[in-house]
């Protein structure tokens, strides 16, 4: 432990702590741009750099560790010149149309400026003005708007070890950008959307599809449909003025039909369905001996990744479709049929926690049911516009259901938000299929909560089902690494790519902490304690739709509509 | 002065082994491989040489602290990546007397208590990539570098790498990144590289001229050496003197020498008026008295520093705007653009500056890159922010009035 003072107090902290975080301990918020709780330090800003007496210069305060006797100071003329400075130099920059950016609530660099009293920008100059990188159907990148804190970098490359973003250049010409400037829609990128999360300002955001759901809205012609994946309901409350952990399952229906959509369903439904497809899958590959382990499919930006950097592990991959496509396959037929709608009149619309989903609904082979599967694809954050945009008052709103034919879902659908859920709910079903019996322990804790790779071991009947869940890309290596060396011990696994699971998505409301995403899925937690059905198997829509349509799991019908194929995508 | 550095480079085939060992060539090679390491690192302390890349560190405690440093294995990399505008002095060496050099890096190896060597050569020093690859080639044959030196137990081997066209890889930190087959971005220190360096284990830098001291301290003995030249940071020293002299060059002389004799004993005078000069190139401040004293006690107290010594004279017919102008635009060039405040500063005083040259700038503006320049000093990463406003700031200090008339109406 070493003891220093920060502006005249005193503070014991351990080794190594940096002087920032032993600021924290005195109710100090030392202020910083490239600083990001959760990824590794790499002090590109400058603007966190605080005194140190005896040292010529100023330390940046976010990486360097305190020592014993250490006398600093955050608050002297000095540092506060060099901040506000610093914060100029940014802004001279910065291409910065404050007022339609879509961060001007949640931008950094604005939100500092204004603290540290910056009241004139004293230099001029030429500002940037590269081209925006939108090769990518998922994520739109604005260099312009780029402050360069490097957080996007880190974040792929040490967080999610994608690492198709970099800089490249040099001084003056320096840039974020991807291999030979391909873009990332042309290069491995897995669109999971976590540089959106970490970026300060508003240099990455989603492509956004707000016109063209307002213009389906408008249009006479069309009945649009939509569905939410659970992960909406845990966060979009924070958007629209309700605390972090608000559960707006009953008011987000209501907004959504508010705001014109002719159906408002959930895909919480076609979670259920999902768990219907996998566990029969898992429990038929271990009866019959076939490749092991199985790893879900739910989650488009780990299939990407698997797709570029483990194809050889495709054979592993369940066959399932998510939940948002096959609800997209059965909007335009099962519900279609049901409703006596002509399919091509459908606008299929989700609203999901994801930037990889819009990548999802536009791959070639989600098409099964004669048409595009789903059409577009909101993010949490752009259903926020839309509420906003069409003034409802989200927080004073009634609470209302789904309709019930794609909409009623059970705990096992709506726990899929977070990481673990899958698995959970997956087993709450392949034990009942395995031994015809409900098991009894139903909330399996040990695949709960945020630790970056979870196992457990199930006891279903005489067989020890061995179970492993990844979150976050980096981790996912680790166990994939396994099983490609042939040494996994597992019989099923969970990957999703972003930290926490869906309710730590790229189109999420902004934030990096871990800590909220774990309130983001307690939230799931709770409402699948008190909802009548916990298991998929138990949901009385999901037995309709198979007694109605889809006749048995794993049947011809489902093996058309809600299976799908993958492609070696190789390296870029 | 007897010269120590450049005793050789005047020799026919000085490059060669046989002319180096005809003259007492790895004889310091062979003193140090019968002492003990720590005797080694005391006879360097004693001798109190100090970095002559720019930062002006003793060499003996950054010897001693990579030693006593956990890490294995141990690097040892002589910086040679001289791209200082206006320093030349390390090329005279690698091109005329690389044995100097190997054998310096050699003893050093063996001091911290290592096998592993590298020199990082400026990648457009083609010549003396040449020289350098001839001349391990020759060590090596002779038995000077590889496994067992002349059968003390102790094996020593030198790679080169080459650099690829970048200034700041020239600061040590960047330079060890560049190794590592990264950007050549400066690090944060601390960490040291004496503590984590060379992928991350323990790591002496020195520069060619701080090397090609050890031979002739090992064998005259640290004492000796410790009274040349200044008693502050004594021993010979490489000046590069250019700009508006007559005769412009690299010239040995021991530390503390005036200026004045320096120009006007060595260099010929100056062509013109004397106006100004740069002691330490483009990274020190402008100075205008020609009897400070060439140390880096005394031109730190005067306001500027040595750096790696190189000279830049400028006489009365140059304008300062132009002075400014000129190391703006090399800074703005060459920041690696990862620090804010270096990549946006420079690119603004550039703007700035070039504004005044053209008759366009604004009183208010001089105060304003004054101020950037102490920001810059006080938050940049690594030395090259921290310094490239050094030439600027102190024109529009002396030469305020210059810049003045270049106000617009």
């Amino acid at each position: 432990m070493f003891t220093l003072t920060i502006n005249g107090e005193k503070v014991t902290v351990p080794e190594g702590t940096s002087i920032m975080n032993a600021a924290k301990q005195l109710r100090i918020d030392i202020p910083h741009l490239c600083y990001l709780e959760g990824l590794e330090p790499e002090y590109h800003c400058r603007i966190c750099g605080v005194e140190i007496e005896g040292e010529p210069r100023l330390a940046p305060s976010c990486v360097r560790a305190v020592s014993e006797g250490m006398k600093v100071h955050t608050n002297t003329a000095r540092v506060r010149r060099a901040r506000k400075m610093i914060v100029e130099l940014l802004l001279v920059n910065h291409s910065a149309d404050c007022p339609t950016c879509e961060r001007n609530q949640t931008c950094e660099l604005l939100k500092l400026a204004f603290e540290l009293g910056v009241k004139k920008v004293r230099f001029e100059g030429e500002k940037p003005s590269y081209e925006l990188d939108e090769t990518s159907p998922a994520i739109i990148r604005d260099p312009n708007k780029c402050i360069l804190c490097g957080r996007c970098v880190r974040v792929c490359h040490d967080v999610q070890t994608v690492s198709v973003i970099g800089f490249i250049n040099r001084g003056l010409d320096i840039k974020v950008s991807t291999f030979m400037e391909k873009g990332l829609g042309n290069v491995e990128c897995t669109n999971c959307g976590q540089c959106i999360q970490v970026c300060p300002v508003g240099a990455i955001k989603e492509k956004s599809a707000v016109d063209e759901v307002w213009a389906a809205l408008a249009n006479p012609k069309k009945h649009v449909v939509v569905q939410e994946a659970p992960a909406i309901r845990a966060a979009l409350g924070e958007e629209l003025g309700l605390p972090p952990g608000t559960l707006v399952a009953g008011k987000m229906h209501t907004a959504l039909r508010r705001l014109g959509f002719d159906a408002v369903f959930d895909t919480n439904f076609s979670a259920d369905l999902t768990i219907m497809e996998e566990a029969n899958e898992l429990v038929k590959r271990i009866t019959e001996g076939s490749v092991l382990p199985q790893i879900t499919s739910c989650c488009p930006g780990w299939i990407k990744f698997m797709e570029h950097f483990y194809p050889d592990l495709i054979p592993n991959v369940s066959t399932c479709k998510s939940p948002q496509q096959m609800f997209g396959s059965l909007a335009k037929t099962y519900y279609a049929q049901k409703a006596g709608i002509y399919p091509a009149k459908i606008v299929s619309v989700s609203v999901m926690p994801c930037t990889a989903k819009k990548f999802e609904a536009q791959r070639p082979e989600m098409t099964d049911s004669g048409f595009r599967d789903v059409d577009y694809v909101l993010t949490t954050r752009e259903l926020a516009r839309m509420i906003k945009e069409a003034g409802i008052d989200f927080a004073g709103l009634p609470d209302e259901s789904a309709s019930q034919l794609m909409g009623l879902y059970s705990g096992a659908g709506t726990i899929f938000g977070a990481t673990g859920g899958v698995m959970e709910a997956a087993l709450r079903t392949a034990y009942k299929l395995v031994t015809g019996k409900e098991l009894e322990r139903i909330d399996i804790e040990p695949v709960r909560g945020l630790d970056g790779i979870k196992t457990a071991t199930v006891n279903v009947d005489s067989l020890e089902v061995k179970v492993a869940v990844a979150h976050g890309l980096g981790n996912a290596r680790k166990i994939l690494d396994e099983v490609r060396a042939g040494k996994s011990p597992y019989h099923f696994i969970e990957i999703m790519a972003c930290p926490g699971g869906c309710v730590g998505g790229g189109g999420q409301p902004i934030s990096f902490d871990l800590a909220l995403r774990g309130i983001r899925g307690q939230v799931l937690y709770n409402e699948d304690r008190v909802l009548p059905y916990r298991r998929s198997h138990d949901n009385p829509s999901i037995k309709k739709v198979y007694q109605d349509y889809l006749k048995e799991p794993l049947g011809e019908k489902s093996h058309h509509l809600l299976h799908t194929k993958y492609t070696n995508r190789g390296r870029v | 002065m007897e010269k120590i550095l450049t005793k050789n480079i005047d020799k026919p085939n000085s490059q060669d082994i046989e002319v180096y060992l005809a003259d007492g060539g790895y004889k310091a090679l062979e003193k140090v491989l019968t002492l003990k390491p720590e005797e080694v690192i005391d006879e360097v302390k004693k001798s109190r040489l100090v970095g002559r890349g720019g930062a002006a560190f003793p060499v003996g405690l950054k010897w001693s602290f990579t030693s006593k440093e956990d890490g294995e294995p141990k690097f040892i990399v002589c910086n040679a990546d001289e791209g200082e505008p206006g320093t030349f002095k390390d090329r005279v060496i690698l091109r005329n007397d690389p044995h100097l050099l190997l054998e310096a890096i050699i003893i050093g190896g063996y001091a911290i208590g290592t096998s592993h060597g590298y020199i990082y050569v400026r990648g457009e020093y083609y010549p003396e990539i040449e020289v350098l690859e001839k001349a391990i080639k020759q060590a090596k044959e002779k038995g000077y570098l590889g496994n067992n030196i002349l059968r003390s137990g102790f094996s020593f081997n030198i790679q080169l790498y080459k650099g690829a066209g970048s200034y700041v890889c020239g600061e040590e930190t960047a330079l060890l990144e560049s190794m590592e087959g990264n950007r050549g971005s400066p690090d944060c220190r601390p960490p040291f590289p004496a503590q984590s360096g060379f992928l991350g284990k323990p790591t002496a830098v020195n520069n060619v001229e701080t090397l090609a001291n050890i031979p002739a301290i090992i064998i005259n003995g640290g004492n000796w050496y410790s009274k040349i030249g200044s008693p502050g940071s004594p021993g010979p020293k490489l000046f590069c003197l250019s700009g508006q002299v007559n005769k412009p060059g690299v010239y040995e002389l021991p530390t503390g020498i005036p200026l004045r004799e320096l120009i006007e004993n060595y260099g010929g005078g100056v062509r013109g008026e004397f106006k100004a000069v740069l002691p330490g190139g483009v990274s020190s401040s402008l100075l205008t008295d020609l009897d400070v004293k060439l140390d880096y006690k005394s031109i730190a107290k005067a306001g500027s520093m040595l750096g790696s010594g190189a000279v830049i004279v400028i006489n009365s017919d140059t304008s300062m705007i132009d002075v400014a102008k000129n190391t703006i635009d090399f800074f703005a060039h060459e920041s690696c653009g990862k620090c804010s405040v270096c990549r946006e500063g420079t690119r603004r005083a550039r703007e700035i500056i070039t504004r005044f040259a053209n008759g366009g700038g604004r009183a208010e503006e001089l105060d304003l890159l004054l101020e950037l320049g102490e920001v810059m000093y006080d938050t940049a990463c690594c030395g090259l922010g921290q310094v490239a406003m050094s030439a600027t700031t102190s024109a529009i200090k002396l030469f305020r009035d210059e810049f003045e008339q270049k106000v617009r109406e």
